[in-house]
């Protein structure tokens, strides 16, 4: 009786491999079908294919960058639930390819369990992190700090669940496939939720570190492309055949001299370079601060060599303009093997787009896998170049010790002020 | 074709189905491209009786067991085997302990190399994918740089005055986020460098497989030492509880087991799992009993700078002092007694059984569950008569992690060094601001007298 049973599911395998094999060589997931709407449809249909294909993404790039100064208009509030719906949209996108590579459809259990981890995992995230800003709000509200004080065990008993429910779901045939898609979605956890989480940071840091970080990686897909386009020759990696040298140099230039151009512009609002706060009164968050010395113009002396081509000896900047040349360097140079690393992953599953959500652009994952080490260097570069630790944090944690260690650090950090002449005479005992 | 696949589906040495499968891939693909991704293609979908099976483990039982058991019929040779390999794993437990907490770190990280290695020999066999040499080198790169980040994110705080002393330690300190992300964007540039056009799809599961492991072994073995340096009654409770509940799960499933437990591991049993349970219950309190009375055992571990040695020497906290608790009328006439001297750490170890012998047990099904989907009898051959190291430690893997939750939650606060060392590294007006909100504080808690100044 088993035999014949697995003959007819392997019967049915031979005819679905056959039919994808026919199509691509291997899987395939159902068959993109065009949604570009009517609208640009219609006005493009005059045109030949190539130059309607260049048109559609043109529109749409378009499109994309005005939703995305929109949102920045519109507030920190609306940013994160962006970044969040982002997150949500890409581990769809690469779940999906999961299961249509391993046609594991019809395993129910194993969707629900997805976006269980999802979620689990962004609970975990969001209660370590974002409950540092709104620390007063939670400790005013019972229920809250109640959650917020047994957060990891809490975050951990909700993983448990979902990994015992793993183990009993297990089901005699496909053990093998419900590992790999165990395995599958916690490497998407993994890249997304993480990335998303760090842009988070960066972004309460101060919308500046958000935004020009992504407007690098942008302006670079962009520049590298119009190079490539006018002077492209030699190829630069196999994985990629349209990238090319001229189009890698050339765009790494122009990137930074926007990255530069751009700091300069917005290092001057301070709605750009305040880190968010959440105003307990208020309750809304607030961009006011005083700019900190990154963001204040400095006198720079122009080395020998660049004065006789500039024509100035000093020059006023503001030094995050330094520290855009870093981010900008990195967009351009690093950057991309997030997209190579997108591109082989395309062609190790054969798919030629991650999804169709964009027309003529592909997914939002497509959009996003340049921006996927962007966001963790900067993020790094912040906490090792740029700020310490967060203050109220360290209130936070200071409050959760035993009088007799609070005591003795208070003293210690007391005597260190002292000692550097911050604080005046010994005030009490 | 499909007669082709049901003649396989019924061989069942690996050698002929390796040969059909070859025949089949040479007759359907004319390219020899499409032909190496067909049968990954189908690799990923064959059903589970499809898979060959791993090469039976050779039998490395030392020779002299072999002389000496040899009179016994083969059943008994083999529980003769598994018992004298429990007991030697067991003293040589014992004898590190005694080495103190040093030793125990390089057991541990001896360990979590081991497994990584088992984990990734796996998926090597299953994905034929010895012929990627980069990928072996990639691998080690990797578990190397994860290592690296998470040694140098905790253990650098407990040797923070000898890292003071020195000025290249305190630089690779303060960029020691930026070190390691740039180390393990280095490998992921190689790796992407090292795509080869036939072998994406095999490069990339490599890829996945080898991070999952990194995730599973790399940060528990880091959260056991966490645990081991806040005091090595954390280490050694969770780790005899889980041991404990394997033997006795055992031994009761063997005297009285009846009923199957999950289909899973057919050789577990609903007797064994509860007599388990009380068992570890009780054990755990024993034990707990006699370790929190010795300073070696309870004391977090510090490291004197200044004898360059660990010491586990301090005042016990309040968890390890004797309290008198009433017991509760139901026990009363039980015991006969009316109150009890106990440590409250034996109320923890009640929390820390329950959790070995409920929930412990489900990281063996998902490690049992993980052998049968890639159809292997054990994870390696390292210990004759149980097979690899991640087969001894299976079961350990969540109670490190639940360990640790526990400790982060219920007992102990941030560590206070690691929180003076982040304040005096602040800007002064932040230090300043942070003073003024501390002392309000501590003078509205009435720990701090308040100054007749103001």
């Amino acid at each position: 009786l088993q035999e014949s049973e697995s003959e007819t599911r392997l019967d049915g395998e031979t005819a679905s491999d056959s039919e994808s094999r026919s199509e691509f060589g291997g899987s395939s997931p159902v068959p993109t079908s065009d949604d570009t709407p009517e609208v640009l449809n219609r006005a493009l249909s005059n045109l030949s294919s190539r130059w309607k294909n260049w048109w559609v993404r043109g529109i749409l790039t378009l499109a994309m960058i005005t939703f995305f100064f929109i949102i920045i208009y519109l507030g920190p509030m609306v940013l994160m639930t962006i970044v969040m719906c982002v997150q949500i949209k890409c581990f769809h996108e690469i779940i999906t390819i999961g299961y249509n590579v391993y046609h594991s459809y019809e395993l129910p259990w194993f969707r629900t369990l997805s976006w269980y981890f999802l979620l689990c995992v962004n609970y975990f995230f969001y209660g370590e992190t974002v409950t540092d800003y709104f620390f007063t709000l939670v400790q005013r509200e019972e229920p809250l700090r109640i959650l917020s004080k047994y957060h990891r065990f809490i975050s951990f008993a909700l993983y448990l669940t979902g990994f015992c429910m793993f183990v009993l779901s297990l089901v005699k045939k496909h053990y093998r496939l419900q590992f790999y898609m165990f395995g599958w979605t916690h490497v998407t956890l993994l890249i997304v939720v993480t990335q998303s989480h760090l842009i988070i940071h960066n972004l309460f840091e101060g919308m500046i570190w958000f935004i020009v970080p992504i407007s690098c990686v942008i302006c670079n897909d962009i520049m590298a492309y119009m190079f490539g386009f006018f002077f492209g020759r030699t190829p630069l990696i196999k994985l990629s055949p349209k990238k090319t040298w001229e189009g890698f140099i050339g765009g790494f230039f122009s990137t930074v001299l926007f990255g530069l151009l751009l700091s300069y512009v917005m290092s001057g609002y301070r709605c750009f370079t305040c880190p968010v706060e959440f105003n307990n009164d208020t309750n809304s968050f607030t961009v006011d601060c005083e700019p900190s010395e990154l963001f204040q113009l400095q006198e720079y002396n122009i080395p020998v060599v660049l004065q006789s081509v500039v024509g100035w000896k000093t020059v006023r900047m503001y030094p995050f303009q330094i520290h855009s040349i870093a981010l900008s360097t990195f967009a351009s140079l690093i950057g991309p093997f997030g997209g190579f690393f997108a591109s082989g992953f395309k062609r190790a599953f054969k798919i030629k787009d991650f999804a169709n959500t964009i027309p003529g652009h592909g997914g939002i994952m497509d959009r996003f896998d340049c921006q996927y080490l962007m966001a963790t260097f900067v993020n790094v570069y912040i906490a090792s170049f740029i700020r310490g630790p967060n203050p109220s944090k360290l209130i936070q944690q200071f409050l959760t010790l035993r009088p007799d260690q609070q005591l003795h650090i208070f003293n210690t950090l007391k005597a260190h002020l002292v000692d550097r002449g911050i604080l005046g005479s010994l005030e009490d005992a | 074709m499909s007669a082709r696949r049901r003649r396989r589906a019924a061989a069942e040495q690996e050698e002929e189905e390796e040969e059909e499968e070859e025949e089949e891939a040479a007759e359907a693909g004319s390219d020899k491209e499409v032909d190496l991704e067909e049968r990954l293609h189908e690799l990923d979908l064959r059903s589970d009786s499809d898979i060959p099976d791993v090469l039976p483990p050779t039998d490395s039982t030392p020779e002299i067991l072999k002389r000496a058991l040899s009179g016994l019929s083969a059943r008994w040779k083999n529980w003769w085997i598994r018992g004298i390999l429990s007991l030697a794993m067991i003293s040589g437990f014992f004898l590190i302990i005694y080495l103190g907490s040093f030793m125990l770190m390089l057991l541990v990280l001896s360990i979590q190399v081991k497994c990584y290695h088992e984990i990734i020999t796996i998926g090597y066999r299953v994905y034929h994918s010895y012929d990627l040499p980069w990928f072996r080198s990639l691998s080690w790169y990797f578990l190397l740089c994860v290592n690296y980040f998470f040694y140098g994110e905790t253990v650098a705080d407990y040797f923070a005055t000898f890292v003071q002393r020195r000025e290249q330690l305190q630089f690779l300190i303060r960029y020691h986020r930026f070190i390691s992300f740039a180390l393990y964007l280095t490998g992921f540039c190689m790796f992407v460098l090292s795509l080869v056009k036939k072998h994406y799809r095999l490069q990339f599961y490599m890829f996945a497989w080898t991070h999952v492991t990194l995730l599973i072994t790399v940060t528990q073995s880091h959260l056991v030492i966490q645990n081991l340096f806040e005091g090595m009654i954390w280490f050694l409770v969770p780790i005899s509880s889980v041991i404990c509940n394997d033997i006795t799960a055992y031994i009761f499933g063997f005297f009285f087991g009846r009923t199957p437990l999950i289909k899973l591991s057919p050789k577990k049993t609903w007797e064994g799992f509860i007599g388990g349970f009380f068992s570890t219950v009780v054990f755990g309190f024993i034990f707990s009993y006699f370790l929190a009375q010795h300073q070696y055992f309870v004391c977090p571990v510090e490291y004197n700078s200044e004898t360059n040695r660990f010491v586990t020497e301090c005042e016990p906290s309040e968890l390890f002092q004797m309290k008198k608790y009433s017991v509760p009328s139901l026990l009363q006439a039980v015991l006969g007694w009316e109150t009890v001297n106990m440590y409250p750490f034996q109320m923890h170890s009640f929390a820390l059984s329950t959790f070995a012998s409920l929930i412990g047990p489900f990281g063996g099904f998902f490690a049992s569950g993980f052998k049968r989907a890639f159809k292997i009898k054990d994870f390696a051959d390292t210990i004759p008569g149980h097979g690899g190291i991640m087969d001894r430690f299976d079961c350990q893997y969540l109670m490190a992690t639940f360990v640790h939750v526990y400790i982060t939650s219920f007992i102990r606060g941030p560590n206070p060094s690691k929180l003076l060392k982040q304040l005096l590294i602040l800007q002064p007006e932040q230090q300043l601001s942070v003073y003024k909100t501390l002392k309000s504080h501590l003078v509205e808690k009435g720990i701090l007298q308040p100054s007749l100044r103001g």
